[in-house]
């Protein structure tokens, strides 16, 4: 665990650079996130799949590719497009969520 | 009189009736199971088949011979379970009810969910997870020369999760054997970062690949397969070119808990991961590969699961709380080739270190070591499964709950 200033904000984030507190989250902090790890420009597409992500971690929900493939706003191959390289990983981190554990 | 039923009777299902039929007072309770096969599958012996290690009739016999007498056992397909009114549906349109239903349905693999695999399945496409596909590939094996093989995990969660990479380590002793390693190229594609979930172990696994110069494909998301041009095809367009695939495709739960509204998008039933309760009907319970809860689909995880249950619907029985007991327990055994074997011993908080077990220092098993006793331990555990296990006979010092003494974490070990 350490901490991050960012956008304005000091946060807490584990090893990996998720943050600890999701209520810590901003857009201001996630255009910053998206920057660190060199995505192309957040488009509406990228805010509704992040939007989708985080009122599902809110709910609890486990999330998986397959999930969010399912969810209406994108199919799985348009999922890579907008967060290339681990989408799933990659999308969480800039929601502000843990990374999803959805392998055992 | 109260009647208790369960649905599945693989593992975990019989397990469950064993223990209950000890349990439950025979004056109150009449206990059911209800499976649409005749017989019973020793899972974790499929890897060998391929290799010509076991034969069909080493992993199979009939499920009546594991049920106790004092449980009924119909044979039947479930069409649908109607949790409001706690009945089921038999194909055919019997009826049945229960007070309790306990959930083992098992989960198997859905080679639909690969597109293009049908054209190739059982030609150039190969499972393991059937004992049709891992018959098929035994013979398939016999006319094998050399050129690429590629070992490929579709999607997680998978059974036993580290069946490919016991696959792989097989696979390659039996190609040095068979003198056509230096012709064969393999290959382990997956969708995970390392070769396994937990970061320790698969620190210790990468490093087995490596050593016997398996070609790690990480992170790849498959999107489909060409069965004319023998290419894995992930979503962001990166292409595995292949001789010979042997997939592990997506696993699903039973179709009956889907047309039952039971599961979530894999057909899993969400479940409390502590007490095994369903999440949506109190009455109602799982264990096994059946479940939602993060723990390995694996025989020893159902094993655990069996004893912590049956204390719970005691509980459940006589009005008191349920008991958190479950702690994600597993306990491997992870053939690596040439004799050797590892084992690992987890749950949901511990990942799988270094030490002994049973016992603390004396083992005599090493824990994520290769050692040729983990191996003997591997082959002798069919018997154990097959005389103890669905029994539900205790087995001498392994707990439910897993134990901390003997075990080393990573950083530990190195000092």
């Amino acid at each position: 665990m350490s901490t991050k200033n960012i956008a304005g904000k000091t946060i807490e984030v584990n090893e990996e650079g998720y943050l600890l507190n999701m209520a810590d989250w901003t857009k201001e902090i996630a255009l910053e996130l998206a920057k660190e790890i060199n995505l192309p420009p957040l488009t509406d597409k990228h805010w509704q799949v992040i939007d989708y992500l985080r009122k599902n971690q809110a709910e609890g929900v486990a999330l998986s590719l397959r999930k969010v493939g399912n969810s209406g706003i994108v199919d799985v191959k348009e999922l890579y497009a907008l967060f290339p390289g681990g989408p799933l990983k990659k999308s969480a981190l800039v929601a502000g969520i843990p990374k999803p554990a959805s392998c055992v | 009189m109260k009647k208790l039923v369960i649905l599945g009777a693989g593992s975990a299902g019989t397990m469950m009736a064993n223990h209950l039929a000890k349990t439950l007072p025979k004056s109150d309770w009449a206990i059911t199971i209800i499976d649409q096969y005749e017989n019973h599958y020793y899972q974790p012996g499929f890897l060998f088949i391929p290799f010509g290690t076991y034969k069909e009739k080493d992993v199979v016999k009939p499920k009546r011979k594991f049920i106790p007498k004092s449980v009924e056992f119909i044979l039947a397909q479930v069409s649908k379970i109607m949790p409001e009114k706690n009945m089921l549906e038999l194909k055919g349109g019997q009826t049945i009810n229960y007070d309790i239903l306990v959930l083992a349905t098992g989960t198997k693999i859905d080679p639909s969910e690969l597109p293009g695999a049908q054209e190739g399945w059982h030609k150039d496409i190969f499972d393991f997870y059937t004992l049709e596909g891992a018959v098929a590939l035994h013979q398939r094996l016999q006319s094998w020369k050399g050129g690429k093989l590629v070992v490929h995990i579709q999607e997680m969660p998978i059974k036993c999760p580290v069946a490919p990479l016991e696959f792989s380590f097989l696979m390659d002793s039996w190609l040095r054997k068979k003198g056509l390693r230096d012709q064969t190229e393999l290959i382990y594609v997956t969708p995970l970062s390392g070769a396994f979930t937990k970061p320790t172990c698969s620190v210790a696994l990468t490093h087995l690949l490596t050593e016997k110069d398996i070609k790690l494909v990480p992170d790849f998301g498959t999107e489909r397969v060409d069965s004319t041009a023998k290419k894995l095809h992930s979503f962001d367009e990166i292409e595995v070119p292949y001789d010979l695939l042997v997939t592990i495709p997506t696993n699903k739960g039973d179709e009956v808990i889907g047309r039952s509204g039971l599961g979530d998008d894999l057909n899993f039933i969400p479940t409390n991961k502590h007490t095994l309760q369903s999440n949506a009907f109190p009455n109602i319970f799982a264990l096994g590969d059946a479940t939602n809860v993060p723990a390995s689909k694996a025989g020893s995880v159902a094993h655990f699961q069996a004893e912590i249950l049956t204390e719970n619907i005691l509980h459940f029985i006589k009005g008191q709380p349920l008991k958190p007991d479950f702690d994600g327990h597993a306990n491997c055994f992870i053939e690596s080739g040439n004799g050797k074997a590892l084992l690992i011993d987890f749950n949901y908080t511990t990942e799988p270190g270094f030490g002994t077990f049973p016992f603390p220092a004396l083992g005599p098993m090493q824990l994520l070591k290769e050692t040729r006793l983990n191996h003997w331990g591997k082959l002798m555990f069919k018997w154990i499964y097959w005389y103890m296990l669905l029994k539900a006979r205790p087995i001498p010092f392994i707990t439910a709950k897993m134990s901390l003494m003997g075990k080393k974490t990573a950083k530990e070990a190195k000092k």
